[in-house]
């Protein structure tokens, strides 16, 4: 609660700063503010369910994990930011903003206890999603980006609330346990089509965010276009609390037998299709940034096995092994988009022929990018592969053995991929001379790189620090 | 505690080596990895005692430290007889392996020898690890190193070969993973009560599932062995990589990883589906011999001297899958100290091949002959080597494959006939091979070659005293797994 009241004031400050035209004072300001934020918000750590709004949010460990996670990726993500200050970008005070708005919202999806506070933190992260995908304008891509975004993003946010009118209407109700109760104890029986209608659509809503197949086509377009910066935060934060909301709504609003038999067969099939697709599809690319596109969806995949699989509580197996494996995601995520803006901004492309020779020239990328691909492989020594084998522990434990299987098949593909910058990098000379020059990079950067590096490695050999609190 | 610091000092080694340069770092890897075989030689003497006929069998120098609490994994690590062995061996080669890259001039030096000593703490904890999801760590920690070493060190082919490599190691390893994950299901609570099932060792070794379950958790187990040993039908990675990766991580790939696999099926496979080992032992142990014939017939066909020993390694190892599959006590003894004998051998005999290849720039046995007058030295370790490999009797070679026949003979006379074949294979593609690359007529190579020089006896001379101290004396190193070997082939009789 206070990380929300703080962030939105101390994002309103950040506005002001703009007017002085000094973009160095940007960012550091901008990662004392999330800094002070991510302490503020572990504060709550262990105090109990909090309701606040007359139980519109309600703070408790589950959604501080959430939200740590959401604040903790922006705090890494944004050294990469740096390029802008160099610069002297002049919106950049805008952006800084947009970005702390859009964590609101991302928080707001981590704590909700009322669908008004799902919508509007949906809507508080989207719009922002929207402006940022955009923010490079004189670039016909990112005007696209944010066009098809902003497009099919409305078209989604319709159904969603128009499953949250049906589920009103079937129920009387927009309070998360009230529902539950309704769903368990219907007043009229005769009401029932239109609550699984209201409770599918916003299935679909939600996995429409979070960039599930068969909601998936605007992902690689959106992400492609949109400037690398926003992308890498598009595809964490955006998704992390994403699933952090989807996961709230089927433990607490969803949970009776009857209902199960709705969504559990709807969201078994988008979890292998999304798998199948993010997985198949990212062999074919070309291009690293969409090739991480693609990875992000079939990420997605393996969140949702999770959800399939939970054990109807926000703590145990199921909760922890989204947390921990949406930790492990971000993480290496924020470093591989890292990673490619700096190598694409030098070299100014994005295939994977570009990072041919780059373990040469500049080993520390080098290294950070094959530790954060072997994480998003799920190799060991990395927090990747303990987050699979949560998901895939919990999964196996509530008898999902097929799901897995396939799962683990998908890995197995994943692992083609996920080795080809690795190989780029590694085992082949530099095709050019562009290519041959070591790409700039800050010791501010560089600092950020290795930290990521650790933490992947930290999480994939002391997993135990994370694995059991919630 | 002792085998925690052998775990973490060669993985705190390879990171401190990122803070020296070129020469430096060789001397300071080759002194780290020295200490580290110390270490495992303090501990080979502690625990000497304990480890005679009759004593205790348990793990030593055990450390257990709750890793996942809430999934019931630990970190537990410790030394049996056989652990300790398989420990000598990898702390023994890791210097040898850095001292024979020493005449070599990489790119990145001190990356190169960190990442063999990064492995090396793979190498142990396998050979050390008391908890099933630690093994499978350990197992992955161990792949990944040496698919940089082969990957950016490597020849013209690497690229594809290694590719091929990583995805048959990695793909077998997840089906044992998948067996782990089905048979940590089937476990009890820990102590502690905090986890409903544990992966513990122990816990998978009293499992007594029913046969059927059995039969087809030994193959998704077995998946990951088959493929590091590897076992024909599984080999088919193995001579490109072998052949294309630098000769040091060729020497680790033929002289330890090679010994994951056996070990893996000794300590993890036989004691805890002993009912699915004997529903399938035949069809291993006709795989395993269809192995020794067609690797050694193909190894009399090579030209390429590398390509070659990676044949008469897949060879080699049948016989070992042989006689751990013989369920017997001198298959198994004899798979231990063969283990020992083939490391030595077959890493000795790639440092020769490699130090050919820097002087005359091939190692094609066509444009190779009379070598030896110029190099009587080089000849004579040559020689000791490749007799220790034919398994000549005072040679090292000799005692193991003496085992491993007696083990399958006691299984079945005729397979034990067949498996025979592999010392009079062995003794024609070997001997060939030295006949005309050392002796023969003279080739262009021969004026000019010159003899060992005093870095490269530096390795060569421990490994030959070593052929002929295992063969002499076997017995040191047979007692040392003799109770581990024991109390696996109790646990395999058991049921």
């Amino acid at each position: 609660m206070n990380s929300i009241i703080l962030l939105s004031a101390l994002g309103l400050g950040n506005l002001f700063l703009g007017f002085r035209r000094s973009n160095r004072l940007l960012l550091p300001v901008m990662m004392l503010i999330l800094g002070l934020v991510l302490t503020v918000n572990f504060l709550d750590w262990n105090q109990g369910p909090q309701s606040f709004f007359s139980g519109m949010l309600i703070v408790d460990n589950f959604s501080v994990a959430f939200t740590g996670i959401v604040l903790l990726t922006a705090l890494v993500l944004v050294p990469f930011s740096q390029r802008y200050v160099l610069d002297e970008e002049a919106n950049l005070a805008e952006y800084y903003s947009l970005l702390l708005f859009s964590l609101v919202g991302a928080i707001m999806l981590a704590s909700y206890n009322h669908l008004l506070m799902l919508f509007l933190g949906i809507e508080i992260l989207s719009v922002a999603m929207y402006v940022l995908a955009g923010s490079d304008k004189r670039n016909l891509r990112s005007n696209e980006a944010a066009l098809k975004y902003f497009l099919m993003g409305a078209f989604f946010t319709g159904i969603l609330l128009f499953g949250m009118a049906l589920v009103y209407g079937a129920t009387g109700t927009f309070e998360l346990s009230s529902i539950s109760f309704a769903v368990q104890n219907p007043v009229n029986e005769s009401l029932r089509p239109m609550l699984y209608i209201g409770m599918l659509l916003m299935l679909l809503g939600i996995g429409f965010k979070v960039g599930a197949a068969p909601f998936h086509f605007w992902t690689p377009d959106v992400y492609e276009g949109t400037p690398t910066f926003f992308t890498a935060f598009m595809s964490t934060v955006v998704k992390t609390a994403g699933f952090a909301a989807f996961l709230k709504l089927l433990v607490q609003v969803f949970p009776a037998a009857t209902a199960q038999g709705v969504w559990l067969p709807t969201l078994t099939a988008m979890c292998v299709l999304t798998l199948l697709v993010g997985n198949v599809g990212a062999v074919a690319q070309t291009s690293v940034k969409r090739m991480l596109a693609y990875s992000s969806i079939s990420h997605a995949g393996y969140l949702f096995i999770a959800l399939v699989a939970f054990n109807g509580a926000l703590e145990g197996a199921s909760a922890n092994g989204i947390m921990f494996y949406s930790l492990a995601y971000s993480i290496a995520t924020v470093s591989a988009f890292g990673v490619l803006k700096l190598v694409a901004d030098a070299r100014h492309r994005e295939d994977y022929a570009g990072f041919n020779g780059l373990a040469k020239t500049n080993p520390l990328l080098a290294f950070s990018l094959t530790i954060s691909m072997l994480s998003l492989a799920g190799i060991p020594l990395t927090g990747g592969f303990f987050g699979k084998f949560f998901i895939f522990i919990a999964a196996v434990e509530n008898g999902y053995i097929g799901l897995v299987i396939f799962a683990v098949i998908m890995s197995m593909v994943s692992i083609y991929y996920y080795l080809r910058p690795i190989i780029a990098m590694y085992m082949r000379d530099a095709d050019d001379e562009t290519a041959a020059v070591p790409v700039p990079v800050t010791t501010f950067q560089s600092g950020a790189l290795l930290v990521l590096a650790l933490l992947t490695v930290l999480l994939g050999v002391l997993p135990g620090l994370l694995a059991g609190v919630l | 505690m002792l085998t925690v610091l052998l775990l973490l000092w060669p993985v705190t080694a390879a990171l401190l080596l990122h803070f020296f340069k070129g020469k430096a770092a060789r001397v300071a890897a080759l002194g780290a990895a020295l200490l580290e075989f110390a270490l495992a030689l303090y501990a080979a003497v502690l625990s000497g005692v304990s480890l005679a006929p009759g004593g205790d069998a348990g793990p030593k120098f055990e450390f257990n430290y709750a890793w996942i609490a809430s999934a019931g994994i630990n970190f537990h690590v410790g030394m049996d007889g056989l652990s300790l062995l398989l420990v000598l061996l990898t702390t023994l080669l890791v210097p040898v392996i850095l001292l024979s890259a020493f005449r070599r001039n990489f790119e990145n030096e001190s990356v190169f020898y960190a990442l063999v000593l990064f492995m090396q703490t793979g190498l142990i904890g396998v050979f050390t690890a008391q908890d099933a999801f630690l093994f499978y760590f350990m197992w992955e920690v161990a792949l990944i190193p040496i698919y940089f070493l082969a990957g950016v060190w490597g020849g013209v082919e690497r690229v594809r070969i290694t590719f091929k490599f990583f995805l048959y190691t990695i793909i077998g390893s997840l089906f044992m993973l998948a067996g782990f994950v089905y048979l940590y299901f089937q476990t009890g609570p820990t102590i502690d009560g905090l986890s409903a099932h544990n992966a513990s060792l122990s816990a998978f070794y009293n499992l007594n599932l029913p046969a059927a379950t059995q039969m087809w958790v030994f193959w998704l187990i077995f998946a990951a062995f088959a493929v590091k040993m590897p076992i024909f039908p599984f080999h088919t990675w193995q001579p490109d990589t072998y052949t294309d990766a630098p000769a040091p991580a060729t020497m680790l790939l033929a002289g330890i990883m090679l010994k994951m696999g056996i070990y893996g099926c000794m300590r993890w496979l036989l004691p805890v589906v002993p009912l699915g080992v004997d529903y399938w032992q035949n069809l291993i142990l006709i795989l395993a011999i269809i192995g020794i014939i067609y690797g050694a017939i193909i190894a009399i066909r090579q030209q390429d001297m590398k390509r070659l020993i990676a044949y008469s390694s897949l060879s080699h190892v049948g016989l070992m899958i042989a006689g751990v599959f013989s369920l017997t006590q001198l298959g198994m003894q004899g798979a231990s100290i063969q283990m020992l004998a083939h490391g030595i051998n077959v890493v000795g005999l790639f440092f020769i091949v490699d130090a050919i290849e820097r002087r005359t720039g091939t190692r094609n046995i066509a444009d190779l002959g009379g070598l030896t007058r110029q190099a009587p030295v080089l000849t004579v370790c040559f020689l000791v080597l490749l007799l220790g490999t034919v398994a000549l009797p005072l040679t090292n070679g000799f005692v193991g494959e003496f085992l491993l026949l007696a083990g399958v003979y006691e299984y079945n006379a005729w397979l034990g006939a067949v498996a025979g074949l592999t010392i009079i294979l062995s003794a024609v593609y070997l001997l060939r091979m030295f006949q005309r690359v050392m002796l023969g007529p003279d080739s262009t190579h021969s004026a000019t070659f010159t003899d060992l020089t005093g870095s490269e006896l530096a390795v060569l001379v421990p490994l030959i005293v070593l052929v002929f101290w295992i063969g002499m004396f076997p017995n040191t190193f047979l007692h040392l797994s003799e109770g581990s070997v024991m109390s696996i082939l109790g646990q395999v009789v058991k049921r």
